[in-house]
């Protein structure tokens, strides 16, 4: 192993992601008030993921009240308590842009079961 | 305690801190350092300590000389070496033959200064050397990516010493200050510091503390 990678190694405790684009997922992420921690939810579809080791991120998007969020979050950042995948969407490519100009109905993506 | 050693820079990632703060940092590989040589004030005019970076994987071809020179220490031969100031008192002595680790000479949130030889970029325009701007690429400007006037007729009507234009780019000695260390470590004698470092992978560096 290359040093830079066992310094990497030491911050990749979580096991590698279980989900892929087009899932529905939720992202516990810790938000910290105060001296406390708070769990705050993101749910929405992974768009993408850019897998890039340590440095691995991966884009989350929902529609609220009309508007597209969108929130990248780093793989590993310890600020994200757990993921959940709510549910497994059928797609046909790695980074789902496209949803970017879709809205309603034209935004749904097929569900395997 | 001496002021400095020789790395080797291994590559550059990112670490978080718990509350997912990302620091970019460059992982160096810092030492062991083994001290070859004492210059003196009696001997050679000067105070400093002569350091040798002792990297496992590196080849030496030191010649017959050099070789003498390392056996002089018990050292092993290495292939770069460099000189740091050092202080001492009688209780922390420094020694030829000593060997001399980031731990021993550094803590976190010290702040060192890292000097190193950049990537070489050949012969460059004044463009990517500089940063100029350059001209207009169409309407029939007929100036392109060129310095532009450097001298003018009347006056000065001549060329200023000092002026910008192209030539050789990178592949000098560079020093970043005031980088901060992230982290030590011992085992694998890495250190982390923040920031970037100039050179490429597998270069030299020399990180001595910030005065």
């Amino acid at each position: 192993m290359n040093p830079v990678e066992m310094v990497e190694k030491k911050y990749m405790e979580r096991e590698a992601p279980e989900f892929r684009p087009g899932d529905t997922v939720r992202v516990n992420v810790k938000i910290r008030e105060g001296g406390e921690f708070r769990i705050q939810v993101f749910e929405g579809v992974v768009i993408a993921i850019k897998r890039r080791g340590l440095q691995s991120t991966f884009t989350v998007r929902k529609v609220t009240s009309g508007y597209g969020v969108e929130r990248i979050f780093p793989l590993y950042s310890p600020v994200i308590e757990s993921i959940q995948r709510i549910k497994k969407g059928r797609v046909r490519r790695a980074k789902l842009y496209y949803l970017r100009e879709r809205k309603g109905k034209a935004a749904r993506i097929r569900e395997i079961r | 305690m001496v002021e400095g050693l020789v790395g080797k820079k291994l590559g550059i990632t990112q670490v978080f801190n718990e509350d997912g703060v990302i620091t970019p940092v460059t992982v160096i590989q810092a030492g062991p350092c083994v001290v070859v040589q004492k210059k003196t004030f009696e001997r050679d005019g000067y105070e400093k300590i002569q350091l040798g970076f002792v990297d496992p994987k590196g080849k030496t071809r030191a010649n017959k000389p050099m070789k003498g020179h390392f056996k002089k220490a018990d050292a092993p031969a290495t292939r770069i070496l460099r000189e740091f100031s050092f202080s001492e008192d009688e209780e922390n002595p420094v020694n030829v033959g000593d060997s001399i680790l980031a731990r021993d000479i550094f803590k976190v949130f010290d702040l060192v200064d890292v000097t190193g030889k950049t990537k070489g970029r050949g012969f460059q325009g004044v463009i990517k050397r500089h940063g100029f701007s350059g001209g207009r690429a169409t309407h029939g400007s007929m100036h392109h990516r060129g310095p532009g006037s450097i001298g003018a007729s009347a006056y000065p009507s001549r060329v200023v010493a000092g002026m910008k234009g192209p030539g050789q780019m990178g592949s000098k000695r560079v020093t970043v200050k005031r980088l901060q260390v992230v982290q030590i470590d011992e085992e694998n004698n890495l250190m982390l510091v923040k920031g970037s470092v100039p050179g490429a992978p597998g270069g030299y560096v020399l990180v001595t503390r910030t005065k």
